[in-house]
């Protein structure tokens, strides 16, 4: 747990609870649609595939490839992390992608390469709030 | 989807007004308002054509439906408060032709009024943390766009080889278009090295790969080309438009690569127009970053994927190269208030009537305009020309 935590928090909504409440006992979890097949993020009432409301919460494994990424180093008022910090977009193994951070490596373009395995980490940030973020796997 | 008749709609409708507001940069004596009643005034008049023959109002943003139409003192009996991002306003001449031909409305008014910079009269932009990014991007720690656009470079950078020279050198030529416009904010010449040394913001964008944020605003009227016959203006035609959207989050972007929507758009505005890549003299491409040009470059098939960054060395978009494109000196160097894609149409306009002075692309018959709205969410296209 972190007092210090001085970023920004989500807020769920009735939809995408079951996801941070996953989340808060470190279960990264997506929705399955019965009907087509498609493994989606970010939480939704309806496939957005196939517009089906017959939905499924599927366990992740947290594992995944850094899809894309970002290196910040400015203009952000209430940064979750000191600057500079990582943004990734990470692909889950599972198929969805999800924003996140990449922490446990140098925020450097240098250490960082598209499609580097990485894997989950939960960040208990508050009380209520884990955030799903990434590391290099084999690091830590 | 349905099948449409894309070519009915060339030519059909002509913009016969386009001005921007009296002043753009940085303007702490006005308020967005006024800044939309400017681009809205001084558009009429270089139509020849009063308030009361506006019979159809497009803004966008929150309330301007409703607002702007009061400020301005207009009873639209058409409304359109598209608010895609930067590039509603070309999406507006699509709208535009829709009603005009439909018979709904005669004399379209499209406005634009920002205070991006000094933020008078302007709403805080905060998404609610309820709201999907609030809940699945803001706690991440990505601000504006440009720690978003952001990802599609560096994936670009990864699939294709495109490097930040490669980025620099959009940055480089649009400002040498800047310093031949005694309006632009930035007009002191620059080489890819100032831009590769220049503060990092979220790498791999460094400032001069960002836009910039001013104040300003615009205009355009928009008519049925019978009627612009009758006007004093040289009539602008719209000869192929195209929009599309494809997601509202960037972590959503189905192929960070690939623009897809801009292709989708851009697919549509060929097919209406008719015309191909060498019948355009001149491009405004939404530089919203530096990566965005070469993206729309590539999704609107004037060089093959991947082959953008190519396309952009040396020099060959500034004042001389062979493909003349931001020759107002863009997002970039010229103005950005935050929504730039009124500021792209009216130049395209200037430049098709022949009134830009020393940046004047000789000879320039048709134009395709094609912006960014969002997060590389939204794309439209718009091919403009003086003949029909
Ligand atoms: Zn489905």
């Amino acid at each position: 747990m972190s007092d210090s935590y001085r970023g920004p928090l989500p807020k769920p909504t009735p939809e995408t609870a079951p996801y941070w409440e996953a989340l808060r006992r470190h279960e990264l979890r997506v929705q399955r649609c019965d009907d087509c097949g498609e493994a989606f993020f970010y939480p939704r009432n309806v496939c957005p595939a196939c517009l089906s409301d017959r939905l499924t919460w599927v366990p992740a494994s947290g594992r995944g490839r850094l899809h894309s990424f970002t290196i910040v180093h400015a203009g952000i008022a209430t940064p979750p992390l000191p600057l500079p910090y990582v943004v990734a977009i990470v692909e889950l193994d599972e198929g969805p992608r999800l924003m996140s951070n990449l922490v446990g490596v140098d925020p450097d373009p240098e250490a960082l390469s598209c499609d580097m395995p990485v894997e989950i980490e939960f960040a208990d940030v508050t009380d209520e709030v884990t955030l799903p973020r990434f590391r290099p796997v084999g690091e830590c | 989807m349905g099948r449409v008749a894309l070519r009915e709609g060339r030519g059909t409708v002509a913009i016969v007004g386009a001005a921007e507001s009296d002043r753009v940069g940085k303007l702490p004596d006005k308020s967005a308002l006024m800044l939309h009643a400017e681009g809205a005034r001084n558009a009429l008049d270089d139509a020849g054509l009063s308030v009361k023959d506006v019979d159809a109002v497009l803004a966008t943003g929150r309330r301007a439906a409703n607002e702007v139409p009061e400020y301005l003192g207009i009873r639209p009996r058409y409304i359109d408060n598209t608010s895609m991002g930067g590039c509603s306003f070309i999406a507006h001449l699509q709208h535009a032709m829709a009603v005009i031909n439909a018979g709904i409305a005669e004399v379209v008014l499209i406005t634009h009024g920002e205070s991006g910079r000094s933020r008078v009269g302007m709403d805080p932009y905060v998404p609610a943390r309820q709201s999907p990014m609030g809940q699945f991007e803001m706690p991440f720690g990505v601000g504006g766009p440009a720690t978003r656009y952001t990802f599609a470079a560096t994936r670009h950078m990864h699939e294709y080889g495109t490097t930040k020279d490669q980025m620099a050198e959009v940055a480089v030529a649009t400002r040498k278009w800047a310093s031949l416009n005694p309006r632009a904010a930035q007009r002191d010449a620059i080489t890819i090295e100032d831009v590769k040394a220049s503060r990092l913001i979220a790498w791999p964008f460094n400032l001069l790969d960002c836009c910039l944020v001013t104040d300003g605003g615009g205009g355009l009227v928009v008519t049925s080309s019978e009627r612009a016959r009758d006007l004093k203006r040289k009539p602008v035609y719209v000869l192929g438009t195209g929009e599309a959207t494809h997601h509202n989050l960037i972590s959503q972007m189905p192929r960070f690569h690939v623009w897809d929507a801009a292709v989708q758009a851009g697919k549509s505005a060929w097919e209406m127009s008719g015309a191909s890549h060498t019948d355009i003299d001149l491009a405004m491409f939404y530089d919203a970053f530096t990566i965005v040009p070469i993206l729309a470059l590539e999704a609107l098939g004037f060089c093959g994927p991947g082959e953008g960054g190519a396309f952009v060395e040396g020099q060959r978009t500034a004042p001389g190269g062979d493909f003349p494109m931001n020759t107002n000196g863009g997002g970039l160097s010229y103005t950005h208030s935050g929504m730039y894609g009124m500021f792209m149409l009216v130049e395209a306009v200037k430049q098709l009537r022949g009134e830009c002075g020393e940046r004047q692309v000789t000879g320039a018959a048709t134009a395709i305009c094609h912006g960014t709205g969002g997060m590389l969410s939204a794309s439209a296209t718009a091919i403009l020309s003086t003949e029909r």
